[in-house]
């Protein structure tokens, strides 16, 4: 593996009550994150490759992470998102060079399918700074009951020369969606969009 | 006693297998289960609150039983534990002292015969708010290496009338423990101590 991985976080979210509503069945997500070495801290590199050959890792051993997480099988999954933070020697880049390039498709080969855009969010930050994860339906990106987010932090990273990087993965949508739009069982799915 | 509401779970699971050392030859994974419920008390001052804590039981060994189950399935792995609580603003630090007993016997209960006390913190905050959840092993309090702490916390909970309910294990030592003091080979485990 090209990536050194430091440590692996695994988040798992399940709202049973919203509003005093209960939700049945409870909403659930996931998140993995993988906290690793940053190659290039400290320097202007021009070419990114390494980074986006670790995006390729990651994206299949998070998203194993994150479904196994939820116990359900991948193509199960209903949306899906990803992020990344740059401590503070690396360069808004180096995100990008994990996150767009190669991430996607063991993404969606663990989930099965995915015609939609994989949501995505950058920044650069210090250790514990939060990270809001977007989500969106993973065949559908108009499915207006799966725009989401989901928040998280690790308090420890990234440190200066690291990166974090995280895919959450959800098996619904908002607890009590109720502002119209596309639902999920009117999806075509053949555009990625509706 | 008024019935327990869980509005939400929330599970993380970190594995770490260095922090800038040699890397560990088998991860360290503290895992923390997280709860959100509605505190019956908030708003006022009830005198009688005590026999809330038998209501709490039953979550309480549901938290254990998914760290168990989170860190593998086997009791015999878990080496560390903590437990901790935050009020929302609407309630007293008291509410949060309530946590003490189901969730401590909880986490013996899983354990087995898990002879030390279970390190705890508690305070009022809001949405968001971090807690630092002490942790110190199961059958000695001195063991140096176990002691660690874990930082949890939830982007929308605790609400004003909501406690948030923390309860943590570990595998293990710190990933690069090396400050001396009694170790858990010397572990005599006659008083919880040492």
């Amino acid at each position: 593996m090209k990536a050194k991985i430091r440590k692996i976080i695994t988040f798992v979210e399940e709202t049973r009550i919203e509003m005093d509503k209960p939700v049945n069945p409870p909403t659930r997500r996931a998140a993995a994150a993988a906290v690793i070495e940053n190659p290039f801290a400290g320097n202007y590199v021009e070419d990114l490759t390494e980074l986006m050959d670790i995006g390729e890792e990651l994206g299949s051993l998070l998203t194993e992470r994150a479904i196994s997480a939820l116990g359900i099988p991948g193509p199960s999954a209903e949306s899906y998102g990803k992020a990344a933070v740059v401590g503070e020697n690396g360069e808004l880049e180096h995100a990008a060079a994990i996150l767009h390039p190669k991430l996607g498709a063991p993404i969606r080969k663990v989930l099965g399918k995915g015609a939609a855009l994989i949501p995505s969010a950058k920044k650069r930050g210090s250790p514990g700074v939060p990270l809001d994860i977007p989500l969106g339906h993973k065949d559908a990106a108009f499915v207006r009951s799966h725009f989401d987010a989901m928040e998280i932090r690790v308090n420890d990273a990234p440190r200066a020369n690291e990166i974090l990087v995280a895919v959450a993965v959800t098996d619904s949508g908002r607890p009590l969606p109720r502002i119209g739009g596309l639902t999920k069982d009117q999806i075509k799915g053949e555009d990625g969009l509706r | 006693m008024p019935k327990v509401r869980v509005r939400k779970r929330v599970l993380v699971i970190e594995e770490i297998f260095h922090e800038g050392g040699p890397r560990a030859r088998k991860p360290l994974r503290r895992a923390a289960s997280l709860a959100v419920i509605h505190n019956p008390f908030a708003g006022k001052y009830v005198p009688e609150i005590a026999g809330f804590m038998e209501d709490l039981n039953p979550l309480g060994l549901e938290m254990a039983q998914s760290l168990v189950a989170a860190l593998g399935d086997d009791p015999r792995v878990v080496e560390g534990y903590g437990k901790g609580a935050i009020v929302g603003q609407a309630g007293e630090l008291e509410h949060g002292a309530l946590w003490h007993v189901p969730g401590g016997y909880a986490m013996r209960a899983i354990l087995g015969n898990a002879k030390a006390i279970v390190a705890s913190t508690k305070k009022v905050g809001s949405l968001g708010t971090r807690l630092d959840v002490p942790i110190t092993h199961i059958n000695a309090s001195y063991v140096r290496s176990h002691f660690d702490s874990m930082e949890v916390g939830i982007a929308d909970a605790p609400r004003a009338d909501e406690i948030l309910l923390v309860l943590v294990m570990t595998t293990g030592p710190r990933v690069h423990a090396r400050v001396g003091g009694l170790k858990a080979s010397e572990i005599k485990g006659e008083d919880g101590l040492r």
